[in-house]
Order: structure tokens, then sequence, then C-alpha cells
């Protein structure tokens, strides 16, 4: 495990892999992990967006952060996973994203995550709040809020 | 005393009793003889005030009572209303409402004494009685009529308790009893106004008489009494050989009875058969009644307590005409019952797919059909009745709508005249709870910029001097549409334009190729109000677009159309069913839609041949009117099974007065579907599809909204 600091804040991630890239989840957002089913396209959609699926008698969209991203395809293999995230606390709204695997779950303290400061000119990293060290792999943390509340504020 | 658990009913009733007073005032101000009103009136802030004074809310009561003070006046003649009075009541009644919210929030009535209302109040009283009438005919009047109510009642009580009427066969209980030399009495028990448990003091009572006598009759019956159909008083009959004082005794015995009042019956002439014409036992009633009366109060004080039975009774007859069997149930309760059926709707579903894919035809099989029927049957009732349950007829919305009217009449100094059509219109609840703040919006946009607030202006284009503003409400298949129309000035397309381009929402080039409905549709924009004037009525630039969300995001839609000089008419159409619909399902592509079956008229196959072009639009000519044709395909970027097939599947919907014809690909079939929403997060901003559903089989179908397709 971890050398983690007792003072220090720490937090569990869920560690997810979009092709060679680890990412991680806040725990506190995750409300389940299910396996890839048959998903129901919406038109006229945003387009990362690639539909919705039935998971137990609720309707959750579902979004590809590799179309979001601009990577390749989603390729959908046994490993690939939807996870099930609640953007908002007091809202009971799910949102699912789509992964290519769920790797393990990780607790990193503060001092192993280094801070991205916000850049306009990137893009792609209002979606990343902090990088985080796990021995010598590097881990992106998704910022959720934003991975997730763009798709409201472009109405 | 705890009476914390009595706050939600306080709260309802106080509700109910505020209701009746405005209703009443503003019929009022019109028949300010009107002495039924009057009544109904003064009954209305009665119960106010008492309940206020059960609940300890002290501020609240001693308001009610000074406009208690008012209306007694005025119904012993000794003030007119006239409209400066009715302005004063109903800001009285404003601060009885501010006194409830504060209640319904923090169970205390806060702090605000309103001493101005009060005063204004007093100053009403002593102005309005004559210059010999002063002070102390007002403590005078006011004494019996509302403080003393207890006492003032008793002996009229003593009247009304003269007043039971006896079926035949009480009436020979009642000879029979007489003749074997038995006591009979008639009663009236009244019971301490701060009484909560009042039908069970009334059972002590009847329980202590019990061995002592029998009851022969109770006004209100047994049974309304035991339900606590009565105020704080009843009749019994009673028979019995204890003397009076002794019977009287057993029913003091009973901890908060305040008063017993009667007489004995000697002869059978003094009773009162039902049918029988009251003349012969009013003249003893009325002996019985005016010596306590004079005791307590002089003269114009007594001619007060002939009527008050007379009202009083009326009132408690009204009262109870209204009042059917009904429970309370907490919105949250039938939302989980309505999400229960939901469940079990989906659950059905997945039977009679699960069933359809076995091709078993053994008699077992013929069995387990009709049992998944006879299960869809009862689903389907199931259904109806939590939906029927959640419904609320308009009126609890509109209700308080020509009081707002009143009062902008005044504000803008324009003549106004509200009238409502179809309050009997029911709505879920939820949508009643949210489309209260949207009508109110369009009213006030009626009144304050619709309605020409130059008279002369309106005489020159032939119109009432007094505005008329009229709200209805209808449904309409599986809509319920409320429009609300005035025939005031009419929306300016130009000044819309102008005002447009000067807040850059376009451009003059669009300007210029933008027909009057588009030009219209910019007042749906956010932040876009024409009125020149900010008023404190309307014009705040928080206008429209706010009521177009509202009523969006309960699944309607707002349409407006106007005609400049002529007035403008608001449609809003709003789903009759938040959760449950019956759909007729197609496919398109290998696609599944939901169309709801409300919208749909009739089902056609239409031959490519008859498809015409106008205006490079298709159209087909069906029943000598011209229907715009739809490719859902096309619409919905799905490759169509069967592209060059020589005749069309075409659905036929309806909105309104317009149709137009969807083409699918093939129709699957009727079926009972649960609306879920697709959430925030998905953009759907054309919003073309109005939900999802769950299929039997676990797959999810997409609602198309029919609404946004026309």
């Amino acid at each position: 495990m971890l050398d983690t600091n007792v003072v220090v804040e720490s937090k569990q991630y869920i560690i997810v892999t979009l092709g060679i890239e680890q990412y991680g989840i806040d725990i506190g957002y995750i409300d389940n992990i299910v396996k890839m089913q048959k998903i129901t396209r919406v038109p006229k959609a945003q387009d990362y967006f690639l539909g919705v699926i039935n998971l137990r008698g609720e309707i959750i969209p579902v979004m590809s952060l590799r179309k979001k991203f601009n990577y390749e395809p989603d390729e959908f293999k046994d490993t690939t996973r939807i996870i099930i995230i609640k953007p908002e606390e007091q809202s009971a709204e799910k949102i699912g994203i789509i992964v290519d695997t769920v790797r393990e779950v990780l607790t990193l303290g503060d001092d192993c995550i280094e801070k991205v400061q916000h850049d306009q000119s990137q893009d792609k990293q209002k979606y990343v709040s902090g990088v985080g060290k796990n021995k010598d792999a590097l881990i992106s943390l998704f910022n959720i809020p934003n991975l997730i509340g763009e798709a409201v504020d472009k109405q | 005393m705890d009476v914390s658990q009595y706050l939600e009913i306080f709260i309802d009733e106080t509700k109910e009793h505020l209701q009746s007073l405005s209703d009443h005032l503003m019929i009022l101000e019109k028949e300010p003889e009107n002495s039924e009103t009057i009544n109904e009136i003064f009954r209305a802030a009665h119960s106010l005030k008492g309940m206020a004074g059960t609940m300890g809310y002290k501020r609240m009561q001693k308001l009610t009572h000074n406009m208690e003070n008012v209306f007694s006046e005025v119904r012993n003649g000794k003030m007119m209303v006239d409209s400066s009075l009715v302005d004063l009541l109903f800001q009285c009644l404003d601060a009885l409402e501010n006194y409830l919210d504060t209640i319904a929030s923090t169970q205390s009535e806060g702090e605000e004494d309103n001493q101005i209302l009060v005063d204004q109040l007093d100053a009403f009283l002593n102005g309005g009685g004559s210059a010999a009438a002063a002070p102390a005919a007002e403590a005078q009047a006011a004494a019996p009529a509302a403080d003393a109510q207890q006492t003032a009642e008793a002996p009229a009580a003593a009247a009304g308790g003269a007043e039971i009427e006896y079926a035949d066969f009480e009436k020979h209980a009642i000879q029979e009893g007489l003749e074997g030399g038995m006591n009979i009495y008639e009663m009236r028990v009244s019971i301490q106004d701060t009484c909560v448990l009042r039908s069970a003091r009334a059972f002590l009572v009847f329980k202590h008489l019990e061995g002592n006598g029998d009851i022969i009759k109770s006004v209100p019956s047994v049974q309304d009494i035991e339900d606590e159909k009565f105020d704080f008083h009843f009749d019994i009959a009673v028979i019995s050989e204890k003397s009076f004082d002794e019977i009287k005794k057993l029913i003091m015995d009973v901890s908060e009875i305040s008063d017993v009042t009667g007489r004995q019956i000697t002869d059978i002439s003094q009773i009162k058969v039902a049918g029988d014409d009251a003349e012969d036992t009013s003249a003893p009633a009325v002996e019985q009644t005016t010596a306590p009366a004079k005791a307590e109060s002089t003269a114009p004080a007594a001619k007060k307590d002939d009527k008050k039975p007379a009202a009083k009774k009326e009132g408690g007859k009204e009262a109870k005409a209204v009042v059917s069997r009904t429970v309370r149930v907490d919105i949250e309760k039938l939302d989980v019952l309505m999400n229960l059926v939901s469940e079990l709707i989906i659950a059905k579903n997945g039977l009679v797919s699960a069933n359809g894919e076995s091709s078993d035809n053994s008699a077992a099989n013929q069995s387990f059909n009709e049992q998944i029927e006879y299960l869809e049957r009862v689903t389907t009732n199931l259904h109806e009745s939590v939906m029927k349950v959640r419904m609320m007829p308009i009126e609890t919305v509109t209700q308080k709508f020509p009081r707002m009217i009143r009062d902008l009449a005044k504000k803008t100094n324009k003549k106004l005249e509200l009238t409502i059509s179809g309050e009997e219109t029911e709505l879920d609840r939820t949508v009643i709870d949210e489309i209260g703040d949207p009508l109110m919006h369009l009213l006030r946009n009626s009144a304050d910029h619709g309605i020409e607030a130059d008279a002369a202006l309106r005489a020159q284009r032939g119109k009432t001097e007094v505005g008329n503003i009229s709200l209805k409400a209808y449904q309409d298949g599986n809509n319920v549409v409320i429009e609300v129309e005035d025939d005031g000035n009419g929306i300016d397309v130009e000044k819309v334009k102008n005002k447009a381009i000067e807040k850059g929402t376009i451009t003059e080039e669009q300007a210029e190729t933008m027909n009057d409905q588009e030009v219209i549709d910019l007042l749906f924009k956010p932040s876009f109000s024409t009125a020149e004037k900010v008023s404190d009525i309307s014009g705040r630039g928080v206008g429209l677009d706010v009521v177009k969300t509202k009523i969006e995001a309960l699944g309607g839609d707002i349409e407006v159309k106007s005609k400049l000089g002529e007035g403008s008419t608001f449609i809003i159409r709003l789903p009759l069913t938040l959760a449950i619909i019956q759909a007729l399902m197609v496919e398109i592509g290998d696609e599944k839609y939901a169309i709801s079956l409300g919208s749909i008229q009739t089902i056609e196959d239409i031959e490519i041949a008859d498809i015409k072009l106008v205006q490079n639009k298709e159209v087909i000519n069906l029943r000598d009117s011209v229907i715009p044709i739809i490719r859902l395909n096309e619409i919905l970027d799905i490759e169509s099974k069967n592209p060059d097939a020589s005749s069309l599947t075409v659905v036929i919907v309806k909105k309104g007065d317009k149709t137009a014809g969807l083409v699918v690909d093939e129709l699957i079939g009727q079926q009972e579907i649960v609306i879920k929403s697709l959430g925030k997060y998905i953009n759907n901003g054309t919003k073309l599809i109005g939900g999802a559903t769950i299929l039997g089989n676990g797959d999810v179908a997409l609602i198309l909204d029919v609404n946004t397709l026309v």
C-alpha cells in the first residue's frame, strides 16, 4: 500500500483506464459500476452521449469519454465498464461514463497529488483537477463537476 | 397544552377560511347588501378567531377579532360597505396570510402586531357607528358577537334546541314517555371552544347519560358527532326519570363542557315534527330565549341574537353539505404509490413480452394468457385510480386570481373584469403546484400591458370600458389547455422587432425576413420585456421566458396569438398525466419509439404517388384537409428500413387545431408505458424526445413529443 501520512487528507479513487492513460475518479461520486449493456441512441443529443441505458428501471444517460476527448472510438470489450456517477449531492440524477477497464481502488493523500493549474489554452485540462502519483504511474484525477457540468451549461 | 399536532389541520383550515373570506369579500364589494354573504364572512372570521385563539396565536386572534367587529357592524346595518373598507379588509387578509406563512415555517406567529391595521379597523368602527352609539355601543355590539360568543350563543342555542325536528316514530316515543310520566328534555350541550377532542367529549356525554335515561335524538346525528362534524355544541333530546338539574349535572361532569341549556317538554305540542309548519312551535321557543338574552344584552344586541341562530344554522348546513368523507394524505406518499404502480406496470409488460416469446400453445399457456390479461386490466385500473387521487381541480389555483385582478385594477386605475371558466378541469397535483406562478404572470401581463390604460382609446376601438381578461381551462385529448385571453392592445410586432434589434437578440436583416408569429415568439426569449415603463406589476425583464421554462419543465408548451388593437391569447398546453400514458409503439429503422395515443388522430396508408409538394414541403390531401408530412427517419437521423416502398404508413397526429402526418416504418402496437425523464445532462435542446420508457424486455424506447414535431 501507499505510504499515507496520517495528518494529510486522503481520498479514495477508483482507477480506470482509457487506452494507455490512467484516470482517477473520486469514490464519493460513484454510485455503481456496471458492465457494458445495450445503449439506446438519443437523436440530436450531444455527440459524446451515446444514449441512455436502463439500469434497474432507471433511465441513465451514458457519455463516451473517448468521444469527448477525441480519442479513438470506443471498442466495447469484456472489460468495458460503465461507471454510474452522481454528480450532485442534492440531486438524484445520475450519469454513466464509459471506460476501458476498472483497475483498482486507491487511497491518495493530498501530498501525492499535484494540483493542475487551470489553463484555458488546454481545453482538456479543465476536466482534470490534479495528477496523482502511484509508484511511478501518473493518474489524472477527473474534475467531475467540469466533466459533467458542461453538458448542462451548453444547453 | 401542546397543540403542535394540530398545526397542520390549523394551517389547512385557516387557508380555507381565508379563501372563503376573500371570495365573499369580492362578492360583498359588488353587492354590499347581500346578507347571506355577510353572514358567511362573519362565520369564517369567527372560526378563524376561534382557531387562532385555540392555538394561542394572540396577534392573529386580535386582528381577526377586530375584523369580526367590523363585520358585525356591517351585518347590523350600522356600517356601509364601501371600497375603502374592502381594501382595508383585504389588507387584513394579507396580514393574516403572512401570519399563517410565518406559522407554517416557524410554528410561531412572529412579532408583527399589525397595529396599523387594527387601528384602522377601530377607526372604521368609530366612524361607522352613529354618534349616539359611540364606544359603548361598539363594545356592546362586539361583546355578544365576539368576545362573549359562548354566552351569547347559549341563549340563542336554546332557540336552536327547540328546533330539533322529530320524525314520527320519535314523536311517538316522546308521546309514550310523557304518558308514562317520564321527563323529556331538549338540551343544547356547548363544548368549550378550546376543546380539541370534541367528539370524545360528546361521546362521554352520551356515556354519562346512559343508564340515567335514553337519548331519543341528537342533532347532528350520532354518526356526525363521532366524525366531529359539528361546531362547539350539539342538541339532544333526552327521556329520563331524573330532574333537569340532575341531568344537567351529569353532563357538566364531563370536562370541557362549558354549558348545558334546555327546556323540559311537558306537552307533545311543544315539539316540532319534521314537515310541520314552524308556526306553532316558534312561539314557545322565542319565549324561552328572549329572557336570558335580554338579561345579557340590550335591545339592539338582542335583535342580533335573533339573527344569529339563522345565520349559524345556515352556515352550518352549508358546511355540512360540502364536507365529504376525506382523508388528508401527504403528497409524498402518493408519489411513492405512483412509483410502485409504475414498477408494477413495467413488471407486467415484462410478463407480457416473455409470454409473447414462447410459442407454446398448450392449455397451460392459454390460462397463463388469460391471467396476464386479467393482470393487465387490474394494473390499468390501479393506475387510473392512483391518477385520480392525485388529480385536483384547477380551481385551487385560480381562486386567488379574482382578488389579484381587483388589486391590479386599483393599482393601474383600469377597469378590469376577470372571467374564469372550466375551473373544474383536473390536473395532476404536481402540475397544480407549479402552474400558479406562470398563470399569475400571464394575468398580470394582460392587466398591465394588455388592457389599454386609455379608456378613450378603448372606446375608439369599439370596446367596452371594462377590460376583459378571461381564463379558460379545458381538456383536449391527453392535454389540458389553459387559455389566458385579453381584449387589450395586442402585441405590437414592430415594437417587439425594434426592441429585439436594440437588445441584440436579432439582427436587422433577420428582422426583415421574420414573419409576425416568429417576432411574437421572441417574447419568450430570456430577458425580453417590451414594457416601456417598468412597473411593480410586471416588466422586470424576467417574464415570459420564465413562464415558458416553467411550463416546459412540466412537459407542456405555450404559444401566443395576438392581433394588434384586438388583444392577445396565451395558450398553455399541459400533459394530463405525468407518469403513465397509453402509447402507440412504432418502429423507424431498427429503433423503437412511442407516440402518445392521446395525440393520435388516425393511422393511414398513403401511396407515394399521393404525396404532393407545396412550397417544397411534402403534404397529403386527406379527406379535404392538407396535412404536412414529417419523415421521422430524416428528423431522427435513422436509415429507413424500406426507403423504396410504394406506400407509407403515416400516423396522423394533432396538436390543437394543427395536424401532421408522421411517417413510420412499422406499427408495433398499443402499450401502456411509464414515462421516465432523460435527465438534464443529455442535451435534448430540440425537445424532440419527451422522455423514455422501459419496454417489457428491458429495452429502452424513446417517447416522441408530438407537440414539438407539429
